[in-house]
């Protein structure tokens, strides 16, 4: 979707605040909603994706606005008042309804260490060979979904070089509406910056963005 | 030709506006709201919070990502293996599952620099630094990273010269970006645990150089 999650190449964001020594967390209410975000039950289907697209349907002014964990409380909400885990009152109020079902299969704290160090991986068998071979010129198309993807507004339709090719990924477009992994070979795309950004631009330098095999066309 | 994502029939299946209307302003209320509701619900266990928060706070940080940089300044063959397949070369130093899934450790030299950002969300090598910075996860670096490198770098304090060419990664798959910085000079004598010192979180991620042997910052 073409939403304000959606940054790169923006002006006028204010500049970076940059803090030295910077603790872990800022508040107490930051280190409870990272623990309840990695260690809480989610709705049946809240994987990587949904949830990365969950919380790009923040309104934009309250996404430019709201601290990182206040967009995780929004987005934890969110899915539970969506997959009717949680009432609108029951998140006010703190309280499960009278009645309501009790669940026991939460992640115990001798679980969480195990659960850190197992999982995280999107690589996926592809059967068909890779369209793209690693120094080939490729064009990012320009699409539109009104859903989830991964490939940002500035490089549409722009002209890169293939740096690396993964194997095959999880591809986002899919998984994160219900719709399966649907794997796709997945590609690390380096983009001028002058193809990027025009004339004005630097000639030495280059952003790469990694790329799913359906982004692209030959070039 | 790969099939069109925008011919692919979605049903999107978007979260009511009103899961994100506005909700009582103190969040520090709100998340203790949701705590609550949750272990009442046994959709959490206050006990597996505390769990995580002691991992992000006290087990997993940049030293992990330093250990590793230290280890490629004193010894080619890692070095070699962690540009050819990182997560392999970290799995090495213990470091599992969704730690070391999927790596790719890029190499500053004095012609190239790497700036490591994600423009549409916050993804960061969590497993070897740590939780992101604030400044990271935040609107001016995601927006101008991929358009000014050159400014955001001058801002941390860090001016390249043109025979330097600035590479920008921009993390927009599951793909974990980390910055082998320059090792500094003067630091021949050093051991591996000293040149360990040198590596900061900031200098993996590409927004400064390590720091210089003898001071206490970079």
């Amino acid at each position: 979707m073409n939403g304000i999650h959606d940054m790169g190449g923006m002006h006028g964001l204010g500049p970076i605040e940059h803090e030295k020594d910077e603790p872990v967390f800022h508040a107490p209410w930051e280190a409870r909603m990272l623990g309840i975000r990695r260690g809480g039950t989610f709705p049946p289907g809240v994987n990587i994706d949904r949830w990365r697209h969950v919380r790009e349907l923040i309104p934009p002014h309250l996404y430019l606005t709201r601290s990182y964990y206040d967009h995780w409380y929004m987005s934890y909400v969110a899915a539970l008042l969506q997959s009717g885990m949680a009432t609108p009152e029951e998140i006010k109020s703190g309280h499960a309804a009278p009645g309501s079902a009790k669940r026991n299969d939460a992640m115990r704290p001798d679980q969480a260490w195990n659960a850190q160090k197992t999982g995280g991986v999107f690589a996926r068998k592809v059967e068909a060979p890779p369209l793209f071979a690693v120094g080939q010129r490729v064009r990012a198309r320009n699409i539109n979904p009104s859903g989830h993807t991964r490939l940002p507004r500035y490089a549409r339709g722009k002209v890169g070089i293939v740096r690396l090719h993964h194997g095959g990924h999880v591809l986002p477009d899919s998984n994160a509406h219900g719709e399966g992994e649907a794997p796709q070979h997945l590609y690390t795309v380096a983009f001028s910056m002058r193809e990027l950004w025009g004339p004005d631009a630097s000639p030495h330098d280059e952003t790469c963005a990694d790329l799913w095999e359906s982004y692209l066309d030959p070039a | 030709m790969p099939s069109s994502l925008s011919d692919h029939p979605h049903h999107h299946d978007h979260p009511r506006e009103h899961a994100h209307s506005d909700v009582p302003s103190d969040p520090a209320l709100r998340t203790k709201t949701l705590e609550s509701l949750l272990t009442e619900k046994g959709l959490v266990d206050p006990a597996a919070i505390d769990a995580w928060v002691d991992a992000y706070e006290n087990k997993i940080g940049p030293r992990r990502g330093a250990a590793i940089v230290a280890r490629a300044w004193i010894d080619p063959a890692f070095k070699a293996r962690l540009l050819q397949d990182a997560s392999e070369a970290i799995a090495t130093f213990g470091f599992t599952g969704r730690e070391a899934q999927h790596f790719v450790v890029v190499e500053n030299t004095p012609t190239i620099h790497n700036l490591v950002v994600c423009t549409l969300c916050s993804c960061y090598p969590w497993g070897l630094l740590g939780l992101p910075p604030r400044w990271y996860k935040a609107a001016p670096y995601r927006a101008r990273s991929v358009i000014d490198p050159r400014g955001v770098l001058t801002e941390f304090g860090l001016t390249l010269g043109d025979e330097v060419e600035v590479r920008v990664w921009d993390s927009t798959a599951e793909l974990r970006y980390l910055v082998l910085p320059e090792r500094p000079a003067g630091t021949e004598k050093l051991n591996e645990t000293e040149l360990a010192a040198l590596v900061t979180r900031d200098s993996m991620i590409g927004v400064a150089k390590a720091k210089a042997p003898g001071k206490d910052r970079a």
